[in-house]
């Protein structure tokens, strides 16, 4: 996998990795008590994460307003998914092995307005912490009743719903020992192009958070937990399931509401 | 805002089984008039191409106007939905076959907005490809003008015998220009 590093020779081991992890933190909680502006997003710039080192820009983000194409959004609709795209567990002949669980929430803008019919992807490992991606090498087993790969249309109040398999964590090659925390990719789309968000979910309580340096990459506590699902004993069902609920924020709108905004 | 906004994060390697579809690089089919090739390379910052990256075009159509029409995902080969999807091949390439979008407002210079994602990209990253040709619009136009000059080529395709070429530099000489929209 490509994933090995080129830059150094050696490839680094967690502990130096966590060394790494723990002195941009305490960069970051120096700036704060400096009186700097808590950072809401996710570093681009993130060495720890070695795969970043030559694929961030180097220049700022530059400042445009919204124009054109960018105040709209592509539409999706019921001609583009089926229903059954939602159950990621009926997608072949048998059940995948695993925890079921469903997964739902809401996805509103910065207003808090709900993102209605809007489409939602997901793609995940499986019980295993294995991708049925063909450049995924991790020899756990594949699972022929489990693809791993979801999509849905959000309802009238903005909200999403899937059931599928709880993933395992899996090993990667940023460095030695290095583990992803289970986690689910979620695909987002607002009501226009800029807010645009392509993330990734975790479960509560996960001991490879603080090892992980993509989760890290959101240097401030608050606003990673955004990435982690609640348990939920209402989504839970009698002898069927468990629940965790996940609310989605894009950013903000810059559109004038017209009448087609509703 | 009142509501402080979800981070994103990589969308790593595994991508290729669930975001790119069938027909989602091509906006409209073969023999469609006015149909157009847009295509070019995603170099990181080495200048080496980016073999697991994937780029989405959202666009007017050739008279200007967005689509609200759905059918993005199972193409029909006639309606018009300005969103495409394309991961990139083992050379770092992507490839569309849509229309020159035209101008949303009159007398303004026309763009696709495009959205690069990749492995080792922590968020995704939102810029425009410009149409060539147009100079007077391109002159007045407000983002380009905001750049220095020696920036605002990375934003304007260049013509070839089908289309255009639109490279994608993540980092580096060249850096293509990336944008942030703030929010209201």
């Amino acid at each position: 996998m490509a994933e090995l590093m080129t830059t150094t020779p050696e490839r680094a081991t967690q502990d130096d990795v966590n060394e790494e992890i723990a002195a941009i933190v305490k960069e970051y909680d120096a700036a704060l008590a400096d009186g700097a502006a808590p950072e809401v997003a996710t570093r681009l710039d993130y060495p720890p994460y070695r795969s970043s080192l030559l694929r961030h820009p180097t220049k700022d983000l530059h400042h445009a307003d919204p124009e054109g194409i960018e105040l709209w959004a592509p539409v999706f609709g019921e001609r583009d998914i089926d229903a059954l795209e939602a159950d990621l567990t009926i997608q072949h002949g048998g059940d995948p092995v695993g925890e079921r669980i469903v997964v739902t929430g809401r996805v509103i803008d910065g207003d808090g307005r709900p993102v209605r019919g809007q489409l939602v992807e997901v793609w995940q490992a499986n019980a295993a912490g294995r991708y049925i991606h063909k450049r995924d090498q991790h020899p756990a087993p594949v699972d022929p009743n489990f693809t791993g790969v979801g999509r849905c249309l959000t309802d009238d109040d903005g909200q999403y719903r899937f059931t599928t398999i709880k993933p395992g964590p899996y090993p990667w090659k940023n460095h030695l020992n290095a583990w992803r925390p289970a986690h689910v990719h979620f695909s987002l789309f607002g009501t226009e192009f800029t807010q645009r968000l392509v993330t990734q979910m975790y479960f509560p309580g996960d001991p490879l958070f603080a090892l992980d340096p993509i989760y890290q990459s959101i240097v401030d506590p608050r606003a990673r937990e955004r990435l982690v699902a609640t348990y939920d004993h209402d989504v839970t069902q009698h002898e069927w399931c468990t629940g965790y609920r996940w609310d989605i924020v894009l950013t903000g709108t810059h559109r004038t509401p017209v009448e087609e905004d509703e | 805002m009142k509501y402080p906004p979800t981070p994103g994060q990589t969308v790593g390697p595994f991508f290729h089984d669930a975001l790119p579809y069938f027909g989602g690089s091509d906006l409209v089919p073969p023999g469609h008039p006015g149909r157009i090739h847009l295509h070019g390379t995603v170099f990181d910052g080495a200048g080496t191409p980016i073999p697991d990256a994937l780029v989405e075009i959202w666009q007017a159509d050739a008279g200007g106007s967005a689509s609200r029409a759905t059918g993005s995902l199972r193409r029909d080969g006639f309606t018009f939905t300005g969103f495409g999807r394309a991961a990139t091949d083992g050379t770092g390439g992507y490839s569309f076959s849509t229309v020159a979008p035209g101008p949303i407002a009159p007398a303004s210079a026309a763009f696709f907005s495009v959205c690069v994602f990749a492995r080792g990209l922590l968020d995704r990253l939102l810029t425009r490809a410009y149409l060539p040709g147009d100079d007077a619009s391109l002159a007045a136009d407000p983002l380009l003008v905001s750049l220095p000059p020696e920036r605002r080529s990375t934003l304007i395709a260049a013509p070839d015998a089908h289309g255009f070429v639109f490279d994608i530099r993540l980092q580096g000489e060249g850096e293509t220009v990336f944008l942030w929209h703030g929010s209201r």
